[in-house]
């Protein structure tokens, strides 16, 4: 790496391409080459790369480690003062995954299925009313800064908050929405009672706190369609569904394919919505994968191991799913 | 201020303690020490932190650095903390149902033969089980707590009941009559709670689990009668069908406001309820009477506080002198006093100013009778699996015993027992 800019004694000057050397030397020249070219890069980059590897690396390995043993609370090793306690768990291999994935502990599958409908109705709903409001908002209207504004608030709002408060509309006795019903004549909803309506409640406070967000980038995506486009489809006659379904659909594309993927990431292990609103209840109907591996870590004595193993398993899913819809849109000749 | 003179005892008491019993006056070692308290921060903090004031003002060796921890938090923070060993307070005020658990992890610092645990005699005997812990003494009682039958004084008698119901079938009885006779409901339930269930069964004769045999008794008979018990209530509409999320506020909240006549609550919401429409201007009309018994006994759950040494703190002189000094009769009384807390200490219940006060007098007698709960490592997670199997039979969907069923397999999983 130093080659370039201060020459090793012996060492070429500048190094040329390896002509008439070996594979190898061929390969290492290739290599050298290439980092002498992105020297200035790499040395940019290094520091933010170690933190990087540090911050996440660190805590990842140790999670996988983890997830490989039965260790508990109780079982690994601490320092309480003066007494140092020696760890005591064992590597138990696969033995996690397997109780998991075989159902013994932590229910997998049936919370996987929750949480692939939660994330599938949640992300689809935020899509489609987020690219709605972003037609509408698109158009010239008066006053349609203000409308912009009052469209974000629902993101600005600090998730406990919305999730306190979306509690509080649903409550069967005291809140807004029953309340509403009983004024129009219409029996009350036990809301959160029910593990139908309760589901269908954390949908509409996930979807309500979801579309700023879609709304705003699909809105940026709409603005950097070109105008023209627009003017030589309606010179040709296209009607204004084909306009939106040939020119406004792929025009989209590059700013859909990343914010869907992201909020299909961010949906799956949506954490407070369903913490605060329904707590996972009633039972543990609308106990998502996420608040599931909480419980296991945090409930009585912390199960590191277990919940470490049910972590990994969220994580390669969601790898799995990035990988096939990144692939997915490569063929397709999206633009990433 | 009426505290004035007492604080002004306790001062002089705490003074004056270290002489006693030695003959010659203690040299008092330096120290420092953190506490974390997890009182309420705007009603019962204040109140905490003029006694440490006072407890650092008699003596200015030992300084006590006060921190208000959200009692919700406080556990899994003190876990974290303990086990990396940084961080972690000296002193914790711990929830009763914590403390077998702290110490089985071996966060506790044991307390026998210290200075901390002064006239061990006057504990009361239920809140002083909570502190033990195989043998030996992890903690010192600070506050005691229990659910009482709570009543609505006038709608019980617009459905002619003077009397607040003594057994669960006069329960039943009484609600179905306010049910029929008034606008409001007659009973409440808390019904996803199964620290709110144990009354029930207790009336039966029941209990979660038997810690000496080693063995699950959840589901057995009088489980299963205690909860069928729960479901009749409901289903005859004596209870209101309870929401079952958020179902302890909305109970709170349909109490307060006269919507229903009776409900099952501790000492800690008495504050809470006399701020209610029902009870702001007439305080008589909020009674406060024993559990109702049933075929099988009566009683309601232990809950309430301990001051609890944590193991690596290296100041444990400090920290004994310190708890010594909380959980001494003066400081229980004065604290009594002013927050309706009840004393862990037999002889402060002796004093008039503090069984004058009314949340004191009107839960006395729930005291009592209350019983120990089971107080074993996994004691913090035996109440979580209610809240997961109880919705189910409530609304209708399992039965008593498939619910407890489900509670028992949780149980096993945890605990390993049969």
């Amino acid at each position: 790496m130093a080659t370039t800019l201060s020459p090793a004694p012996g060492a070429p000057p500048r190094l040329r391409p390896g002509r008439g050397g070996g594979g190898a030397r061929a390969a290492a020249g290739r290599l050298r080459r290439a980092a002498s070219r992105h020297f200035y890069a790499w040395l940019l980059v290094a520091p933010v790369a170690a933190v990087t590897a540090v911050l996440i690396g660190v805590p990842f390995a140790r999670g996988l480690y983890l997830s490989l043993t039965d260790a508990t609370e109780a079982t690994v090793g601490r320092t309480v003062g003066a007494d140092e306690i020696p760890a005591a768990y064992d590597v138990v291999g696969a033995g996690n995954y397997l109780a998991i994935l075989s159902g013994e502990v932590g229910e997998f599958w049936p919370r996987l299925a929750w949480t692939v409908v939660w994330t599938v109705v949640c992300v689809a709903c935020h899509y489609g009313l987020g690219l709605g409001l972003a037609l509408l908002l698109q158009r010239p209207v008066r006053g349609r800064a203000a409308y912009r504004v009052a469209m974000v608030l629902p993101w600005a709002v600090p998730p406990f908050v919305t999730a306190f408060t979306w509690r509080f509309l649903f409550n069967q006795d005291y809140g807004v929405f029953n309340a509403a019903l009983g004024a129009v004549g219409l029996p009350a909803v036990p809301w959160l009672n029910d593990p139908f309506t309760a589901k269908v409640a954390v949908i509409v406070v996930n979807v309500w706190m979801g579309v700023p967000f879609m709304m705003l980038a699909l809105l940026g995506g709409l603005q950097s369609i070109p105008r023209e486009h627009y003017e030589a489809a309606r010179v040709d006659g296209a009607s204004a569904w084909q306009r939106f379904v040939h020119i406004t659909l792929p025009g989209l594309r590059p700013v859909s394919a990343p914010v869907v993927l992201l909020g299909t990431i961010w949906t799956f292990n949506q954490f407070p919505v369903i913490y605060l609103v329904t707590g996972g209840g009633p039972g543990d109907s609308t106990e998502l994968l996420v608040t599931y591996a909480y419980r296991m870590a945090f409930s009585g004595i912390r199960d590191y191991g277990g919940s470490a193993a049910y972590g990994m398993l969220i994580l390669v899913l969601l790898a799995a799913m990035a990988l096939v819809y990144q692939r997915a849109f490569r063929r397709g000749g999206g633009a990433w | 201020m009426r505290l004035a003179p007492i604080a002004a005892a306790a001062l002089g008491l705490a003074l004056a303690l270290p002489a006693c019993g030695t003959g010659a006056p203690a040299p008092e070692a330096t120290g420092e020490i953190t506490f974390w308290d997890t009182s309420d921060a705007t009603t019962e903090a204040p109140a905490v932190r003029r006694l440490i004031d006072e407890f650092n003002a008699a003596h200015p060796d030992y300084t006590v650095h006060y921190e208000n921890v959200p009692f919700a938090d406080a556990q899994d923070t003190f876990k974290t903390a303990a086990q990396s060993g940084d961080g972690a307070p000296d002193v914790l005020r711990a929830d009763v149902g914590w403390v077998a658990e702290l110490a089985a992890l071996g966060y506790l610092a044991p307390l026998d033969g210290t200075p901390a645990l002064e006239d061990p005699d006057d504990f009361l005997p239920t809140p002083y089980s909570s502190t033990r812990y195989e043998g030996a003494t992890y903690a010192v009682p600070q506050v005691t707590d229990a659910l009482g039958l709570l009543y609505n004084t006038e709608l019980l008698a617009e459905a002619g009941h003077t009397e607040p119901p003594a057994t669960m079938a006069d329960l039943k009885r009484a609600a179905l009559d306010v049910g029929e006779r008034t606008d409001a409901d007659g009973l409440y339930l808390n019904a996803a709670d199964g620290f709110f269930l144990l009354p029930h069964y207790y009336a039966h004769g029941g209990d979660l689990l038997d810690t000496e045999a080693q063995r699950i008794t959840v589901n057995d008979g009088a489980g299963v009668a205690a909860l069928e018990e729960v479901l009749d209530l409901i289903e005859s509409g004596a209870a209101a069908r309870p929401a079952l999320t958020d179902t302890y506020a909305t109970m709170q909240t349909a109490f307060k406001e006269g919507d229903v006549a009776m409900i099952f609550n501790g000492p800690w919401a008495m504050g809470d309820l006399r701020a209610g429409s029902a009870f702001a201007e007439d305080p008589a009309n909020l009674g406060v009477a024993p559990v109702p018994a049933g075929p099988g006994g009566q009683g309601s759950p232990t809950g309430g506080h301990d001051y609890a040494v944590y193991a690596g703190s290296g100041e444990a002189e400090a920290a004994h002198a310190f708890i010594r000094f909380m959980a001494s009769a003066d400081t229980q009384a004065a604290l009594s006093e002013e927050l309706g807390l009840l004393p862990t200490r037999a002889s402060v219940y002796e004093r008039e100013e503090v069984a004058s006060h009314p949340t004191v007098r009107d839960f006395a007698p729930v005291v009592e009778t209350a019983r120990p709960g089971v107080w074993i490592p996994e004691g913090g997670t035996l109440f979580e699996p209610f809240t997961k199997q109880l919705p189910a039979a409530v609304s209708g969907s399992a039965t008593a015993q498939e619910a407890l069923d489900g509670v028992a397999a949780d149980y096993r999983a945890a605990l390993g027992w049969d």
